[in-house]
């Protein structure tokens, strides 16, 4: 539906990928938990390795939580915009299917969190 | 021979003159030309006259009551600062509600002020109009009684001492500018919905009450007597909301649609906004006065029941998902307390976990899921504290395109796994924390896709520089004092040795 209006009503989106100087926004979200209080959000270049992401950019938003060090990395389950996903190390985030404001879900099977709280 | 001189108007002659007399259909210009505002939101209006007036009030008689309420508000507020009252609230911690307060409530009135005087011009019926008009200038008034009682604290306390500017620029303040930035720029009918009804009415209760006991107990008598003051105001205001609805409903069937829609969109806009004073009540008053769960079982499902009951009667529905946010009483107090402990190196108010008795009495009043979810991550959080390892959350977070508000709310039947929803337009993507904020995006995306979320701003490079500490500055935080973990402030240093004075005394 449009919006109720006195005139012509349009305006440009204030996060077009041209405004992020060459990177697009990606979301992460290490499921279950919940002590990151919500996603995270990085601007990144599209022509990251996946494995860059896994080896230098997750450290860097989660390796504060004790569970972060026992991942086993070939267990982990991930969903990309909310479909199964399986991640191909090698190839870059937009090969992967990364795009503008994609959301990336882990989950990691055997770890509960704080004292199994799921944070 | 001179005429006799005519006897005094009568009340009510007095107010009709007054109020009605005042107005008049133009002759030069269509009516429509005027007034162009009133009626491109698709409510019909019959007849103007059919307002009925929800408070018999003239200017003149308005002057003088509000200046004798100054009077004695002023005298309290100087007697405040001359008997250093700052010395008999109960904690430093308490400060911090106030700085919330300040920061993100009292520039809303200021906000408020704006959109009634834009309103007060707009409507075509004078009922309305000066209404409208009052509750303006009650709304500059309250900004400025609020500035003036909480002003002592500045002197003594940090994070007080640029609130408009904050207002417009930190991340979380963006939670309750675009809450009012979204009802001034809607039509005029909207902005009544949104602040006199869904605000005003519905909620208020759930932010000024709270807000209000919490000051009085605990022992802060600037804020109380603030409070007292505006009373008299906010009721008038309540009416006027109760009134706006009537009033459409009464007017055309074909209202009936479009007013159901703006209660459950700005019901729902507000209950995300409460979520700040949810935490205020658990978290933030040492001296607690009900449990966030207690305040919304009271003032929604049951004032708000009865209310609902009755607009029945027109064919009103309570609003769209009020089951999901009578779930989210259970945890949204702890859920956004624990995202401003994640970001509080980057918030102008301090945060702390509880003490033992405090958490005691978080686990009594929420006994099914306090303990479960959310005490052992806040034990952890004090253990690591102590320790000197005080956790902070080093990557921005994703917000959600309407509320603004980090996306840290989980599924309300699932309370360990966050809520997404997304929706697509003109080729991007748009992340929202609920299906409420969902709603309200697909129903309007040519509004919500110019929201200035904080953190894709920084990103963009639109907030003072690249690091923290940059956009910090740009903030107009003082680093180190204003910021950061409750423990160890300046504020708790200054609050000990007061302290310390006193029993040495």
């Amino acid at each position: 539906m449009s919006v109720a209006s006195i005139g012509k009503y349009e305006f440009e989106p204030l996060d077009k990928v041209e405004n992020f100087h060459g990177n697009q926004l990606t979301y992460f979200n290490w499921e279950q938990h919940l002590l990151f209080c919500a996603p995270a959000c990085l601007p990144l270049p599209p022509e990251m390795p996946f494995a860059a992401l896994v080896q230098e950019v997750l450290p860097g938003v989660y390796n504060k939580h004790p569970d972060f060090q026992e991942i086993n990395w070939d267990e982990v389950t991930w969903t990309l915009d909310q479909e199964d996903f399986t991640p191909d190390m090698g190839k870059s985030l937009a090969d992967n299917g990364f795009g503008h404001k994609s959301l990336l879900r882990f989950w990691t099977p055997g770890l509960d969190g704080i004292e199994g709280s799921h944070s | 021979m001179a005429e006799k001189r005519k006897k005094k108007l009568g009340i009510k002659q007095r107010y009709s003159m007054l109020t009605r007399g005042l107005g008049w259909d133009t002759t030069y210009q269509d009516m429509d030309k005027v007034f162009p505002y009133d009626n491109y939101e698709g409510i019909i209006i019959h007849d103007w006259e059919g307002w009925e007036d929800p408070f018999r009030l003239t200017m003149d008689a308005y002057w003088k009551f509000q200046s004798e309420k100054e009077k004695k508000l002023y005298a309290v507020i100087d007697s405040f600062a001359q008997n250093n009252g700052h010395l008999g609230i109960t904690d430093a911690r308490y400060v911090n509600a106030l700085k919330l307060f300040l920061t993100g409530v009292s520039p809303l009135e200021y906000q408020a002020a704006r959109g009634f005087t834009h309103v007060g011009r707009q409507f075509r019926g004078v009922g309305p109009r000066v209404a409208c008009q009052m509750q303006a200038i009650d709304e500059l008034r309250h900004v400025q009684t609020q500035i003036h009682s909480m002003s002592h604290y500045n002197k003594y306390f940090d994070g007080l001492h640029s609130a408009p500017h904050m207002h417009d620029r930190v991340w979380y303040l963006s939670v309750p500018k675009s809450f009012f930035d979204d009802a001034r720029t809607a039509g005029p009918f909207e902005f009544l919905t949104s602040i006199s009804f869904a605000f005003e009415y519905v909620l208020t209760n759930l932010l000024f009450v709270p807000f209000m006991s919490g000051a009085a107990f605990n022992g802060d008598m600037a804020t109380v007597t603030f409070g007292f003051s505006a009373q008299s105001d906010e009721a008038r205001h309540m009416t006027l909301g109760l009134e706006v609805i009537k009033f459409m409903l009464e007017q055309d069937e074909r209202n009936i649609p479009i007013v159901q829609r703006w209660m459950d969109k700005w019901f729902w806009r507000g209950t995300r906004m409460l979520a700040l004073v949810a935490m205020m009540m658990d978290y933030m008053l040492p001296k607690r006065v009900m449990s966030w769960r207690e305040a919304w079982d009271i003032y929604f499902t049951e004032a708000g029941g009865a209310l609902f009951a009755d607009l029945a009667r027109y064919g009103i529905k309570p609003p769209k998902y009020a089951d999901i946010a009578t779930k989210e009483a259970e945890h949204i107090s702890h859920q956004a307390w624990h995202i401003f402990y994640n970001y509080t190196h980057a918030a102008a108010f301090h945060t702390w976990v509880p003490g033992k008795e405090e958490l005691d009495w978080l686990s009594e009043k929420y006994p099914t899921t306090f303990d479960k979810y959310y005490r052992p991550r806040l034990e952890y959080l004090d253990k690591e504290e102590k320790a000197g390892r005080r956790f902070y959350n080093d990557t921005l977070p994703m917000l959600c395109q309407v509320c603004q508000i980090p996306m840290g709310f989980t599924d309300m039947d699932d309370p360990t796994t966050i809520s997404f929803e997304v929706s697509e337009y003109n080729g991007d993507k748009y992340h929202t924390c609920s299906l409420g904020c969902k709603d309200i995006f697909d129903y309007e995306p040519a509004k919500y896709v110019q929201a200035w979320l904080p953190v894709h701003q920084i990103y963009q490079g639109n907030c003072g520089g690249a690091e923290v500490p940059d956009v910090l500055k740009w903030y107009n935080f003082n680093l180190g004092a204003d910021n950061l973990e409750y423990n160890g402030s300046p504020d708790q240093k200054l609050w000990d040795e007061w302290q310390a004075h006193r029993k040495k005394a």
